[in-house]
């Protein structure tokens, strides 16, 4: 089975493909606001993680508590998926 | 003096009618109906009521409302969709004092109705029926999904004024309709096919698509409606080969252009027209070019004693066709002026107008909006996609995203084959769409539910 790191790389790679945006090169300290994806792009992203990781770990969660880095997002699913 | 109004019976006897109702069961003769009953002599007790129309068929319906009509004081035409729930608060509503149902309706039971009649598939020949002199109103109930319907009223004389009585030209005419005719959209079929004396093929409770197209097949049907829900259904039956009517009539919904187009390609030989009707402000007009919206002179100028205007954004309507009142609440159908605000929100682009969406059913992406079907219209285009549903999913970022459900013209099982089918519909969604209407996501489904008012059943997750 993909790792849930690998899942989240793929998908980030799919929708700045798709929304014509170049994504940084995706290191754990990398800050989400300079990753390439604007608000729509994360958007989409968390619906489609969803689906492939079958959780929202957002809105799962009982504090509005949102990562800043590429490295903590990832964290995030991870503990999320568990 | 000006002429009286004709009651339906009036009509069938002017237009000499030689046509036939069918269902799966049973074929009545209209001339049999012109001067005989199917309620077994329980009129002359009806006269002067309230009267509640509940059975259980579309056939022993529209008999019954050929008989009614000028005759009751009122009928209530009850949906057969309509939650027990909100029977009662309809019975009470109408002031119902009667009823008709019939073999198959066990709905009134535990009803307190004075008068009861039952409408029967055959007609029995009557010397003496009542003369239909009264103006009946017509009560139609709203289908809206939530809450108790609104009981809408209509007379005989607006719920026709659409209608050029008596018979078409060329051959004889087959009506069908998937609407259930106890709706605005299916009841105008009915009212077509009396005023013509024309034949009407009805379905039944439960029949599956492939049955109801065969007998349509079956009795040559030449005109047939439907929403464009009911089409696309009926697009992906094989049974669709076996019908070729002439005129092909599409109302209740956005009629988009993918739609259009594949009734064109499956009827080359037919008129494909799309209406533009609600319980409420009845219909407003006809679309004949093929083409989806409608020209903006339409709004312009009174046509067929139809004026229209725009107010933010949304179309509304003054007409004699339009419903009189609200029954049983205070709340007011039309402003001021006259004028019914459908709540159909329309969007100018050069010289026409077209539907994006409905007012309540705008979807907050961040603050900018998209209108389901605006988004729908665009997927439908894709060749092989046949209907699609969108709708919002919470999102945790933009508080709501864009998601499709799609329909396929035919399943699939090679994986690779559907990620890249979602990649070309995606693909077509961002070079017509701004980015935030792109769906998120898009799933196939076999298949997407349809009201029993023929529209697709929207629920947001």
């Amino acid at each position: 089975m993909m790792s849930v790191k690998l899942t989240i790389v793929e998908q980030m790679m799919q929708v700045a493909r798709e929304q014509g945006k170049a994504l940084a090169p995706l290191k754990d300290d990398l800050a989400l606001a300079e990753s390439g994806l604007d608000s729509l792009g994360f958007a989409v992203l968390v619906a489609r993680l969803e689906d492939s990781l079958g959780v929202d770990p957002f809105t799962a969660a009982e504090d509005a508590f949102f990562p800043v880095t590429f490295g903590e997002f990832v964290k995030v699913y991870e503990n999320g998926a568990r | 003096m000006a002429r009286a109004e004709p009651s339906l019976r009036g009509y069938l006897a002017e237009a000499c009618a030689a046509g036939l109702f069918y269902d799966r069961d049973a074929a009545v003769s209209l001339a049999d109906l012109a001067c005989g009953t199917c309620l077994g002599g329980a009129l002359g007790d009806l006269a002067g009521r309230s009267v509640l129309l509940a059975a259980e068929s579309q056939l022993t319906t529209a008999l019954a409302l050929v008989e009614l009509d000028g005759v009751a004081r009122r009928i209530t035409i009850v949906p057969p969709d309509l939650e027990a729930d909100h029977l009662g608060a309809v019975i009470a509503g109408s002031e119902t004092d009667a009823s008709v149902s019939d073999s198959g309706s066990s709905r009134l039971a535990g009803f307190e109705v004075p008068v009861r009649a039952v409408s029967a598939p055959s007609i029995l020949p009557t010397p003496a029926a009542p003369a239909a002199r009264r103006r009946t109103e017509w009560l139609l109930l709203t289908s809206g999904t939530t809450g108790t319907p609104k009981m809408v009223a209509h007379s005989l004389a607006g719920l026709t004024a659409a209608i050029t009585p008596g018979r078409i030209a060329g051959d004889p005419v087959v009506w069908g309709t998937f609407y259930d005719i106890r709706r605005y959209g299916g009841l105008q079929i009915f009212l077509r096919a009396v005023l013509g004396g024309a034949s009407l093929v009805l379905s039944c409770a439960g029949e599956p698509v492939a049955a109801h197209l065969a007998r349509l097949a079956d009795r040559g049907v030449t005109h047939l409606s439907g929403t464009p829900s009911h089409w696309r259904r009926a697009l992906m039956n094989p049974a669709i080969r076996s019908i070729a009517p002439r005129y092909v009539r599409l109302s209740g919904e956005i009629a988009d252009q993918a739609i259009l187009d594949a009734l064109r390609a499956v009827f080359p030989d037919a008129a494909v027209g799309h209406a533009y009707a609600s319980t409420e402000a009845g219909v407003a007009f006809d679309v004949n070019d093929g083409l989806a919206g409608f020209p903006a002179a339409y709004v312009e100028e009174v046509r067929n004693g139809v004026e229209m205007k725009v107010v933010d954004g949304s179309l509304r309507i003054r007409s004699l066709r339009t419903a009189s009142r609200y029954v049983g609440s205070e709340q007011a159908l039309a402003d001021a002026e006259g004028f019914v605000d459908t709540g159909d929100i329309v969007e100018r682009r050069g010289e026409r107008y077209y539907f994006v969406g409905r007012k309540g059913g705008i979807i907050n992406i961040g603050g900018l909006k998209v209108h389901p079907e605006e988004v729908e219209a665009v997927i439908n285009r894709h060749p092989q996609v046949r209907m699609s549903l969108v709708r919002s999913r919470r999102s945790p970022i933009t508080g709501a995203i864009v998601v499709a459900e799609v329909v396929l013209d035919s399943q699939g099982d090679d994986a690779s084959a559907q990620v890249e089918l979602k990649d070309d519909i995606l693909k077509l969604c961002r070079e017509k769409l701004p980015r935030h209407k792109v769906p998120a996501v898009i799933s196939f489904v076999p298949s997407l539910q349809v009201g029993a008012a023929g529209k697709l059943a929207r629920r947001d997750g």
